[in-house]
């Protein structure tokens, strides 16, 4: 008998249609991970489930857990269900947690709030529940507030508050989406033994089929509202047939065409590069404390050639940029591009600076929303002396946007006329315009969907051909990095602890650091 | 916790004294000395030599600003030039009116805003939100004196259970003295009340729409539970700043509702030694207030480091 099902379940907030007739069903000591793109509906689903969902939502057909039909309940039975009955966990586990209230009352909280027992009694169940999500009371005090604690170690304190009560179902939306890859292996292999002890079900939602793949029973795949495709685990890559399902597959193990020309002359050189941080006294006459973001980093860039950088957050890759982009002095040490300093006195070098463009991760803030596309892609051209002008500075937009396959006249729109794949394409058509030596893609991918993921990437490939750039690529996503670099430098706590050919050190790492993120990084099944 | 204490601590002291050295450069660089713009054009020569003498002018500037700050610190304001008394005795009769005055209106201020401010944000965007929210503007915009006459045309003058205006002392017993200072208590409160209920409605909607709002009420607790336990308290901080901001402007700011109800407050004595061009009072009650509202401030962000422990272990 299934503890969950959903049953042509269709949903329409406002009037807007979101779900069509989405049925699923979990049963217990079942894992069910449900796929599909942002906007394909496998998190409204979720809510569907809690009934938290927001103003304006009307749901038809019939969700029915445990034998009840949420459907028909009342607010005030929903609300002895959540938590109770069912447990949620959510992507954000930074902002998941009240920051004003200690670990252990949130996650007594819970207890509290659905049984009728003494507070103390509710924080020896709630210290239990801790150390059941892997963080025991001697390491891990009740009285922790959650800025004391990591992301993952937040994440812990979630699932602890949504199991104390040890419902009989879990859901997990997108629960390790911001989390290392290491931090994610850990969290998924919490859930899954979680789910075998007590024999829970568990509905976890995620974008990605690699951390779904390795764990889940069943997987059903959503696109636009309906679920395309839904088999067990095991054999459902063989046997998927809607095309939405094989285009997904295809994306995730995508990999561009690049037909790289690399020089032999070291386009940016990196040599000894040290930075470090004080931070403020922790006892009024104690010794200041130092971080070492950067400790003596050395490495090459040729010209043309594609440079991986991996790390977990935390490791120093930002603080690397930071210097090579001449936003941040380095204590010592010499970062150079084409033989020039990029830092000359207390100045970033102008000279140095106009060549080296820089993509971020996040389409959506990293663009003035009140400006014009066209003015948008101009802004690079305030590092120039003699920026062109009038017909000149038209040809430049339209070249810069065309190469990035927009056309001319998206330069008279604003940026949020644009999809997140769009506006990443507008971010690489800034960073062209100035045609730099070198481009910095930080992250550059992360936060697109597969699909969209796997064009940009063709779209790097294919510029780095045409116009010979430049790429050091940043990211924490080790397939990505395979499938775009030609070598790859590994960075823990400030070092490159390995680099070498991309393949190489991928398929063969040899430092006990690499080898643990390639084991942690999830994967397709290999018979895919 | 001690160390962010102790920073504040330091950084008030440094205001008070940054404070107290540009309020006796603005009277030092004044045209003419102190005493001639005391007196006024037509002194007598011998009448000036006299007050200068009063007044320590003989002394050089950095004596006379020690000799001012010590006393200051030992309770000695100096002598009040036009009602020859020490205007430490004058501060302390008005602060008998002020200081109770601004606590009573910040206290109906809170009580009328807090309720209010809640009962919108939790009916975001229904018929009473957007009344109330209506109510608040008017508030904001009717200048604090025209609600003044207004209730004294209609409780003192009409209904009789007030009185316009006076003070009636504390040697009375409380109850009366209380009484006197409802009206103009309400007069200042309203304007504030609306205020705060406004910033007290959109700092709780900003919480509302966080994360772990969602999380609270996935663990099953209802919308309303969920706003008292977890968003009020994080929607405190702004609220706390707007608190001590009015505490400040209440204790300072009631010279008009103290000239329509007749009160001898702060306000009026610092407004009377102005006309009077009484600098030794008006130099004392500026610091005095600038005192309270650096003091103010302080209490402020003691307060926000116990609503916020994220605040106790930073510098």
């Amino acid at each position: 008998m299934s503890l969950l099902t959903i049953e042509n379940l269709s949903l329409s907030i406002h009037g807007t249609p979101i779900l069509h007739d989405v049925s699923l069903s979990v049963a217990p000591g079942q894992i069910l991970g449900v796929i599909g793109e942002s906007g394909s509906g496998k998190s409204m689903t979720a809510f569907a489930t809690m009934q938290l969902l927001p103003a304006g939502a009307a749901c038809t057909g019939r969700i029915s857990l445990s034998g009840q039909d949420v459907l028909d309940l009342s607010e005030a039975q929903m609300c002895a269900l959540r938590g109770n009955a069912v447990g949620m966990v959510f992507q954000e586990p930074m902002t998941a947690l009240n920051p004003l209230k200690t670990i252990g009352d949130q996650v007594a909280e819970t207890i509290l709030v659905h049984e009728r027992i003494s507070r103390r009694e509710a924080m020896d169940r709630a210290r239990d529940a801790l150390a059941r999500a892997e963080l025991p009371e001697d390491r891990f005090p009740l009285t922790r507030y959650p800025h004391e604690l990591s992301g993952g170690q937040r994440q812990r304190v979630v699932i602890a508050m949504a199991i104390a009560l040890r419902p009989a179902l879990l859901i997990a939306d997108e629960p390790t989406t911001a989390l290392d890859v290491t931090t994610q292996a850990q969290i998924l292999k919490l859930l899954t033994r979680l789910v075998r002890e007590d024999g829970m079900g568990l509905l976890i939602i995620s974008h990605d089929l690699a951390v779904v793949a390795d764990m889940a029973d069943e997987i059903a795949i959503m696109q636009r509202g309906r679920v395309v495709e839904h088999g067990p685990a095991r054999t459902l890559f063989q046997t998927m047939q809607h095309p939405y399902s094989r285009a997904l597959l295809a994306a995730s193990t995508h990999a561009p065409d690049r037909d790289p020309v690399i020089n032999d002359d070291a386009l940016l050189v990196v040599q000894d590069v040290v930075r470090s941080y004080t931070l403020p006294r922790k006892a009024l006459f104690g010794p200041p404390r130092v971080i070492h973001a950067v400790r003596g980093v050395s490495f090459q860039i040729k010209r043309g050639e594609s440079l991986g950088l991996v790390g977990e957050s935390g490791c120093g890759k930002s603080t690397l940029t930071r210097a090579i982009l001449g936003l941040e002095q380095v204590q010592s040490g010499e970062i150079t591009l084409g033989g020039q300093p990029v830092f000359t006195g207390h100045r970033p070098n102008p000279q140095v600076r106009r060549r080296l463009q820089v993509v971020f991760q996040d389409p959506y803030g990293s663009f003035n929303p009140r400006h014009r596309v066209g003015r948008l892609v101009t802004e690079p051209f305030h590092l120039s002396e003699n920026p062109p002008q009038g017909a000149a500075r038209a040809a430049a937009i339209a070249e810069a946007l065309e190469a990035v396959g927009l056309t001319a006249a998206d330069q008279h729109k604003y940026i949020h006329e644009f999809s997140g794949g769009q506006r990443q394409r507008i971010a690489i058509a800034r960073a062209l315009i100035t045609k730099p030596d070198l481009i910095i893609l930080d992250e550059a991918v992360s936060a697109l969907d597969v699909q969209v993921r796997a064009q940009i990437l063709d779209l790097l490939a294919d510029l780095s051909d045409r116009f010979g750039l430049t790429y050091l690529f940043i990211s924490h996503d080790l397939s990505v990095v395979r499938s775009i670099t030609d070598r790859v430098l590994v960075m823990q706590l400030g070092e490159i602890v390995e680099q070498g050919a991309t393949e190489q050190v991928l398929d063969n790492p040899q430092h006990p650091y690499t080898q643990q993120l390639v084991a942690a990084a999830p994967r397709l099944p290999e018979d895919v | 916790m001690l160390r962010y204490t102790l920073t504040r601590l330091t950084s008030l002291i440094l205001s008070l004294v940054a404070a107290s050295v540009v309020i006796f450069a603005a009277i030092e660089v004044l045209p003419g000395d102190p005493a001639s713009v005391m007196l006024g054009v037509n002194a007598q020569e011998d009448t000036l030599a006299a007050l200068r003498t009063e007044l320590g002018l003989d002394q050089a500037p950095a004596e006379r600003y020690v000799t001012w700050v010590s006393g200051m610190v030992h309770g000695d304001f100096g002598v009040s030039y036009t009602y020859r008394t020490p205007v430490a005795q004058m501060i302390v009769d008005r602060l008998q009116v002020s200081l109770p005055l601004a606590l009573y209106a910040l206290a109906l201020t809170v009580l009328i805003a807090f309720p209010v401010g809640i009962w919108a944000a939790s009916r975001r965007g229904s018929v009473a939100d957007v009344s109330v929210m209506g109510l608040t503007q008017l508030g904001v915009a009717v200048p604090n004196f025209w609600f003044a006459m207004l209730m004294v045309l209609v409780f003192a003058i009409n209904l009789q259970w007030f009185s316009a205006g006076g003070f009636a002392g504390w040697s009375e017993g409380p109850l009366l003295a209380i009484k006197s200072l409802t009206l103009p208590a309400i007069a200042l409160a309203l304007p504030q009340a609306s205020i705060l209920a406004r910033v007290m409605r959109s700092a709780l909607l900003d919480t509302l729409s966080e994360d772990f709002i969602r999380t609270a009420r996935a663990k099953g607790l209802t919308r309303r539970q969920a706003l008292w336990r977890h968003a009020l308290r994080n929607a405190m901080i702004p609220v706390l700043t707007i608190i001590g901001m009015q505490f400040s402007f209440l204790l300072a700011g009631g010279i008009i509702i103290e000239n329509v109800f007749y009160l001898p407050g702060l306000g009026r004595l610092i407004f009377q030694a102005i006309s009077a061009r009484d600098l030794i009072v008006v130099e004392s009650v500026v610091m005095l207030l600038v005192f309270a509202v650096v003091m103010v401030n302080f209490l402020v962000e003691l307060a926000y480091a116990f609503v916020d422990p994220r605040l106790r272990v930073r510098r």
